[in-house]
């Protein structure tokens, strides 16, 4: 173009690229977990809402004792940690995960920072920390599941119906979808899904950090001029820990 | 296509820049464990579950904000994606809240009260 005119000072968006000043794989980035913001808190509300309307536990929380019959007291679920069989230590072990999952999207700020700088070296060493946060969050839910599936030394007693049999007074050890030793069928039920949701989530941003962690290694951003990748992997992966922080609460600690 | 080698500098790090965002991994560590002393000093009820949620929306503000750095981009942008979350919240609060109790009350759910609590005294 041989001309070039302003014609306003407040920059409205003349109809070339970048609207909102953001590249067009961000923008779709921020509207997809948008959309994914939108299914988890269907997720969050189903489990507020039968939680909220399911008999609740009136009595003293030390004399707590687990019952099919009305919603537990999470902490008195959430208490186990490896290597301390028997010892009650209450929410330590997903307090360790939270403390994983933050540094993990802290390494991840590094690495889109260094990326900013063209720093290779930096953001493939980032990126590394971040996929090794990542792992270690999925090994600790790993181990999670498996305890909150096996269950504690005591049963609970309850009225459970097997492959179609009605049984009373049951000896219920540990969690599956239709019965578990701590609560309604709901609570186990949710615990699956929910936690299981976004563990699944965590899965898929390991596995996408693991591409962009070799592409960074192997030049090709550099090659392409900017790491706009790792900016995009990078808030999916924030996205992640940001629903974490919601499950935790609602979860673990209400 | 010609091939072009270039050389790519990394521009040094700003010291600056890298303690913000530790800082903000600060404040995040610091918001749990307040969230932990509530846990651990206070009974369950509606005002502890109510620190809970403001200080999760805390933290929420700073991941959103500074980690995904929505804080720094344009206005647009910004409203996009806060004003649909408003109103999901608005839908949590009604279905949770109200519907929830509401179906609670309708299907007659009793709460569990074990034998000898204080409610049972009162009336001997």
């Amino acid at each position: 173009m041989a001309t070039t005119a302003t014609i306003s000072k407040k920059n409205l968006w003349g109809g070339g690229v970048e609207p909102l000043k953001a590249s067009y794989g961000k923008l779709m980035m921020w509207f997809f977990l948008l959309s994914d913001a939108f299914t988890f808190s269907g997720l969050l509300i189903t489990y507020a809402f039968l939680r909220w309307s399911a008999p609740a536990y009136k009595g003293d929380p030390d004399a707590f004792t687990f019952s099919t019959e009305y919603w537990p007291i999470p902490e008195k679920v959430y208490e186990a940690f490896p290597g301390f069989h028997g010892v009650e230590l209450p929410l330590v072990f997903v307090g360790l995960m939270t403390f994983i999952l933050i540094l993990s999207s802290v390494t991840m700020v590094l690495a889109v920072e260094a990326g900013h700088r063209m720093d290779k070296k930096g953001v493939v060493k980032w990126m590394l920390w971040t996929i090794i946060g990542g792992f270690a969050f999925l090994s600790c839910q790993a181990w999670e599941w498996s305890h909150f599936i096996a269950g504690t030394d005591t049963a609970t007693i309850g009225d459970v119906v097997i492959n179609g049999v009605w049984k009373e007074n049951y000896e219920i050890f540990g969690a599956n979808l239709t019965y578990n030793q701590y609560g309604p069928p709901a609570f186990a039920a949710l615990f699956f899904f929910i936690t299981g949701f976004h563990g699944f989530h965590v899965f898929s941003g390991v596995v996408l950090n693991v591409i962009i962690f070799f592409n960074a290694a192997n030049g090709l951003y550099e090659r392409r001029g900017h790491y706009e990748m790792v900016e995009k992997v990078g808030l999916y992966w924030h996205f992640v820990d940001l629903v974490w922080v919601f499950v935790f609460t609602f979860f673990y600690l209400i | 296509m010609e091939q072009a080698t270039t050389n790519v500098v990394a521009q040094p790090a700003d010291r600056s820049k890298i303690l913000g965002i530790w800082k903000i991994a600060g404040i995040l560590a610091f918001v749990t464990a307040i969230e932990y002393v509530f846990a651990f000093t206070m009974d369950a009820g509606t005002l502890r579950s109510a620190i809970f949620i403001g200080l999760t929306i805390v933290k929420a503000f700073y991941i959103v904000s500074e980690f995904m750095h929505l804080g720094h981009e344009v206005k647009g942008l910004i409203y996009s994606i806060i004003l649909p979350m408003i109103f999901i919240v608005w839908l949590i609060v009604a279905l949770v809240n109200l519907e929830g109790a509401a179906i609670k009350e309708s299907k007659g759910v009793q709460d569990y009260e074990p034998a000898g609590t204080e409610h049972v005294e009162e009336s001997h």
